[in-house]
């Protein structure tokens, strides 16, 4: 094989894609004229627009199979940065940053967008301290690097466990993201909807590896960017007949402000409100009676908790501007910024993201795939404020102040999904802004389609994104822990003369296992998960981060110092984590989704100091270290990585 | 092409420190200071609906990461061309085949 960057490969891969993605909106159309005129009903809809992307998945998966070692564990380094880039877009771009993030923004208003910087902004430390410098060293997975860089097995075996760890709650979050989705929109039984999932993602990574899995997370990329886009820019295009809602939201901000004064100071809502307050304190008053049994007790903790979220009003008494737009002071402010800082250094250390880095043909390639990456992420990312201000606008405008009994289409289509309720405290019959319970935010994305008044195969299309969103990343973080125990633990420590067939078996087994043990788990729905997640942003940040950089940017940084403070930082983040979620454990108020500000800088002074007091690593290592900054390099990257 | 000699990698590498520096200080300005602890005051001045602060932190930040890190791709890319530092265009497969 030549190069894959130059020439008719390339082209290739443009016209693939290109008649791939018009295809797709072809049949799109076709599924909307069959729904349209031919009657076609809104389940089959759902089926196969999920049989046609599973499809495409499996179809790339078999066609890309291999058993050679650089093609199964880093695509043969042969990604042009432009297709590593949507790569990075969809493993990164998860069911939380596709389903969630938006409603989330409606939500929290200002303090949610810590999520929408850090996962973005962590991308400029990927790319200057990180990406291009590991592609130079060229090992096979993070581990790897540690192990190749620092020397001995400790760092590796670390290595090993941090990835595990940081990469098997983010697997279970998709694993029930796919069980959600499947079983909302085809009616399938949650659990069997986790296991028709699994199919897809096996399909690819066991076939064949990173190869497999970067073209299909390609494909998926662009559904999942085509489904989140389609809803709300027509609707944008509805109310202002401009098709950017990213430009357009800004005059519902302020409308959407008005309104939430508005609410705030009127009667009806205030007695509204007033009526939720009295349910809450009766509650509160029950709660406090002996001899309650534990699942009264949560049930009525659930309904204390509505009631006091909807006797809150949208905007402070004599406010001038709603709730959602006010920037937080104090410790607020002080956990905004450090749960900011760890979603982006965390951003900069999960290896499914790093491993990307690898698969580019060269470091100049590594540098523009990182600003790709971060280009197609953006598209979404930059959107969703968007889509938060528009469902609040129509919550607004269409809802509040509507008779119960003629509610609008969406409302209704959507009741049932149990994700929001309508309730009329009052029984006047008229719907207040406080009557409207919304159980879970994620209906800002999923009923955005019938929001904007579009036919169902719309809500199709954004089904298999959810989907695309889902498994691409279930497929990242699938590989990242089969290749740290086959590769890292198996083949580097246990049996180094493993040949490559047994090498592969074992990571294809170990993937089967792998999803298999992260479905049992998924399915049984662990509220914990969620929290997790963000968890492991913490964790990658302060175990990953300090000895990555230092081992590329100070070539003094010893063994020593690297297991040291990777053990500091994943134990300082770990102990407060578990002491503040738990225990009650407050350093100044820090938020437990914010454990890795202590953890992060305690890496590196750790790796600093520990390896001033022992033995610098050997000359040769030092030499590769220095080596690295220059991309013409003089040792072999060959001959590292093997 | 030559092996570069120590002044020609003292300069490149001190040419990457700098642009390191100042594309992370214009990093931590928006991430820190415009979109957070300044967001509030800004928030008073509003463009096309906007409040300034909100919208920094929602989207005018992330848009210059974006640049910022073109930009960085973009200059490194060209000082690698101008000290001869080109890698041949091959995959570790090309070489192993």
């Amino acid at each position: 094989m030549t190069t894959a960057t130059h020439g008719p490969f390339r082209w290739s891969l443009d016209k693939i894609f290109g008649l791939y993605t018009l295809s797709f909106l072809g049949v799109t159309v076709l599924i909307g004229l069959a729904e349209a005129f031919l009657g076609l009903p809104n389940r089959w809809i759902g089926w196969i627009f999920m049989g046609l992307s599973l499809g495409i998945y499996i179809v790339i998966g078999v066609i890309t199979r291999t058993s050679d070692s650089d093609q199964y564990y880093v695509a043969g380094r042969g990604v042009p940065a432009l297709y590593n880039g949507m790569a990075t877009g969809s493993d990164w771009m998860s069911a939380a940053s596709f389903i969630s993030m938006a409603g989330a923004l409606s939500v929290q208003g200002f303090s949610g967008l810590a999520y929408v910087m850090g996962w973005t902004g962590g991308y400029v430390l990927l790319a200057v301290f990180l990406g291009p410098y590991l592609r130079q060293f060229g090992a096979y997975t993070i581990p790897d690097f540690l192990g190749g860089r620092y020397g001995g097995n400790a760092p590796r075996l670390v290595g090993v466990l941090a990835a595990i760890l940081c990469s098997f709650t983010y697997l279970i979050a998709q694993v029930t993201g796919v069980g959600l989705i499947v079983s909302r929109f085809l009616g399938l039984d949650f659990n069997i909807g986790v296991f028709v999932g699994l199919v897809g993602v096996l399909f690819c990574s066991v076939l064949g590896g990173m190869r497999s899995v970067t073209w299909t997370q390609v494909a998926q990329y662009i559904i999942l960017i085509i489904s989140y886009l389609v809803p709300v820019v027509v609707l944008s295009w509805q109310l202002f007949t401009v098709p950017f809602p990213q430009f357009t939201y800004g005059e519902l901000l302020q409308r959407n402000s008005a309104s939430a004064i508005q609410v705030t100071n009127d009667p009806k809502e205030a007695a509204t409100r007033a009526a939720w307050k009295a349910e809450a304190d009766a509650v509160a008053a029950k709660l406090k009676q002996p001899g309650l049994s534990d699942a009264e007790r949560e049930k009525l903790t659930a309904q204390q908790k509505t009631a006091v979220a909807q006797a809150k009003p949208p905007a402070a008494p004599g406010a001038t501007v709603a709730n959602y737009l006010v920037v937080p002071k104090g410790v607020g402010m002080w956990n905004f910024l450090a749960l900011t800082f760890c979603l982006m250094v965390g951003t900069a250390g999960l290896p499914h993201i790093l491993t990307r880095y690898y698969t580019t043909p060269s470091v100049k390639q590594a540098r523009t795939s990182v600003a790709w990456g971060l280009f197609f992420i953006f598209l979404l990312y930059f959107t969703a404020p968007a889509y938060a201000a528009f469902a609040r606008f129509v919550v607004y405008t269409r809802l509040v102040g509507t008779q119960i009994a003629d509610l609008p289409r969406w409302v209704t289509l959507w009741k049932p999904a149990g994700l929001f309720d309508v309730v009329d405290k009052l029984g006047d019959g008229v719907v207040q802004l406080a009557d409207f319970v919304i159980k879970s935010s994620d209906f800002v994305v999923l009923a955005m389609p019938e929001i904007a008044g579009l036919p169902f195969v719309i809500t199709g299309l954004v089904m298999a994104g959810g989907l695309a969103a889902a498994l691409s990343t279930a497929d990242g973080l699938l590989l990242t822990i089969a290749n740290a125990i086959s590769h890292d633990l198996y083949y580097k420590v246990i049996d180094p003369k493993a040949p490559l067939v047994r090498r592969l078996t074992i990571t294809k087994v170990l993937l089967i296992v792998t999803a298999l043990i992260a479905a049992a788990v998924g399915t049984l729905r662990l509220a914990i998960i969620v929290e997790l997640v963000a968890w492991a942003f913490s964790l990658a940040a302060a175990s990953f981060f300090p000895a990555l950089v230092m081992g590329i940017w100070w070539k003094r940084a010893n063994r020593t110092g690297a297991v040291a403070g990777m053990l500091v930082g994943l134990g300082t983040t770990l102990f407060y984590m578990v002491g503040s979620r738990f225990y009650g454990l407050s350093w100044w108020g820090t938020a437990t989704v914010a454990s890795g500000v202590f953890g992060i800088p305690l890496g590196f002074l750790t790796i600093w100091v520990v390896s001033l007091l022992t033995a610098p690593p050997p000359e040769r290592v030092q030499e590769l270290v220095t080596s690295v900054r220059y991309p013409k390099a003089t040792v072999s990257s060959a001959e590292f990585a093997h | 092409m030559a092996e570069l000699t120590e002044a020609q990698k003292r300069e490149y590498w001190r040419y990457n420190i700098r642009l390191t520096v100042v594309l992370l200080i214009i990093w931590a300005l928006f991430a820190f200071v415009l979109g957070g602890l300044l967001a509030g005051e800004l928030n008073k001045i509003t463009i096309l609906g906007f409040p300034l602060g909100y919208w920094i932190a929602a989207q005018g930040a992330l848009a210059v990461f974006v640049i910022e890190i073109a930009v960085y791709a973009k200059l490194m890319n060209r000082k690698d061309h101008e000290f001869g530092l080109d890698e041949r265009p091959v995959s570790t497969s090309a070489r192993a085949a």
